[in-house]
């Protein structure tokens, strides 16, 4: 996730100072409010076609994307005056505008990871032991590509499907999460290998009303690549 | 809403107890207008997809889960009777709030856009000052609303208050509140805007106030408050 700090080396010395004298705060700050911004695609908006058309990648990620972080920004620059006002009921209402934008940057962040063109291998099953706990946990890539895709289709509304996995049982999860929940909240354990967007703006502009479609077709541009170097970190 | 009965009166003698009698199928509804007459507003092709797609889907499938619910029942298999409960609320939900939806819009030469008069009309400027407040207030909960769901004005029959309020998903107004009447309600699920307005759901909301129809909506609220 690309950030900028937000605050220049002249309030570093601040820092410094309401460090030094934190023995008489009341409340707790927060400090150093980072910004988040864009992160670029690795590939064109046209690289996934036709998996999924470039003026869909387009919007995705300039509007879409783009508005979840801006509005996390928001959110967490009025936290911190909340938060140096002391102001609880504040704090608290902010936290489904933070849950929401900031799961929503941290779901688009994952997201664009998880495609590539085929011409940088999308599409390619993979090897080495992520390969072999799909087989061992599922039965086949055709398994759990079919359960994957069946939850993406009956999910009711906005949300996501994932392939997760469990890094204290070390076992491999399907699951899916509403609205722009990030995977954790489902388990703090999950890490997340692989994320499919199923929010209608995902896909309508290409597929219209038929979902399975798109799901069938997404899988010609997934990036086993970088799911198994998760995977892997997690279970070397 | 439109429903056959699918005939049952030969097997009704042996149900078994707590069966669906004479289990109804949904049918879509037709619109009172053509595809296109909303236009400029919402287009063509959004309201064909939406009415013969998306709204025939939840019908088809909420008469899938009828039947599956009619089946639980016969052989008092209540993790079933439970575990359909789901596929009921949201597809039962979403024929139920789009069967509305159709009425809540019509075609401008048709009356969509023209303010409501008569008591809907007062009670809007005594409880909300004036229309332009409910609107602002609709559209602000409507571009606020996380994810996918409805945006409703709503008659509290008891109270006799009218409120804005919203609904995730399919559900219908009545989870909200069991007096709650839905005058009319903005779909605001992407497939209801995208094709033609992409992300901006803000500018939707903006012109939807165009092709509502205020004479259906105070026709609900007279039957409730005479």
């Amino acid at each position: 996730m690309a950030f900028r700090p937000l605050l220049s080396r002249t309030l570093g010395l601040t820092q410094t100072l309401t460090h030094s004298h934190s023995h008489s705060h009341t409340l707790t700050q927060l400090r150093g409010l980072q910004t988040f911004s864009l992160p670029d695609l690795s590939y064109d908006y046209g690289a996934l076609e036709p998996a999924i058309s470039g003026e869909i990648m387009q919007l995705h990620h300039q509007k879409h994307h783009q508005a979840y972080i801006t509005n996390y920004n928001k959110a967490l620059e009025q936290l911190q005056d909340a938060v140096a006002k002391g102001d609880s009921s504040s704090v608290v209402k902010l936290q489904s505008a933070i849950k929401f934008n900031g799961g929503g940057h941290i779901n688009h962040s994952i997201f664009w990871k998880n495609l590539t063109p085929v011409s940088e291998g999308g599409g390619e099953p993979p090897h080495g032991s992520l390969g072999w706990a799909i087989d061992t946990h599922f039965g086949s890539m055709e398994a759990l590509v079919q359960k994957i895709s069946a939850e993406g289709a009956a999910l009711q509304g906005s949300g996501w499907v994932w392939l997760g996995l469990d890094k204290d049982s070390k076992k491999l999860v399907v699951d899916t999460t509403t609205n722009q929940d990030p995977l954790v909240t489902k388990g703090a354990n999950l890490v997340p290998l692989l994320g499919i967007d199923v929010w209608e703006h995902a896909y309508y502009l290409q597929y219209k009303n038929v979902r399975p479609d798109y799901l069938k077709n997404i899988w010609k541009v997934i990036n086993w690549k970088y799911a198994s170097q998760v995977y892997e970190k997690e279970c070397p | 809403m439109a429903l056959r009965s699918v005939s049952r009166k030969s097997l009704s003698l042996g149900l078994a107890v707590g069966q669906v009698r004479g289990l109804q199928s949904f049918s879509l509804p037709e619109l009172p207008y053509d595809y296109g007459a909303l236009e400029p507003v919402i287009s063509g092709e959004i309201m064909q997809l939406h009415h013969l797609k998306h709204h025939q889907t939840y019908i088809t499938n909420y008469n899938k889960a009828l039947e599956q619910l009619d089946e639980a029942l016969a052989k008092a298999d209540s993790s079933s009777i439970v575990q359909l409960q789901s596929a009921i609320k949201f597809n039962g939900g979403g024929h139920i709030n789009h069967s509305i939806f159709w009425k809540n819009l019509t075609p401008v030469r048709e009356g969509g856009g023209e303010p409501p008069k008569a008591s809907l009309g007062w009670a809007i400027d005594t409880q909300f000052g004036s229309l332009e407040v409910l609107i602002q207030r609709f559209n602000a909960e409507g571009v606020a609303l996380q994810g996918s769901g409805w945006v409703w004005l709503a008659l509290d029959k008891e109270l006799k208050k009218l409120s804005v309020q919203t609904t995730a998903n399919q559900d219908p107004l009545v989870t909200k509140g069991s007096a709650l009447v839905p005058l009319f309600g903005i779909d605001v699920w992407e497939h209801a805007y995208y094709l033609q307005y992409k992300n901006v759901k803000a500018d939707y909301l903006k012109n939807i106030w165009k092709v509502i129809n205020w004479k259906y909506a105070s026709e609900v609220y007279e039957k409730e408050i005479p």
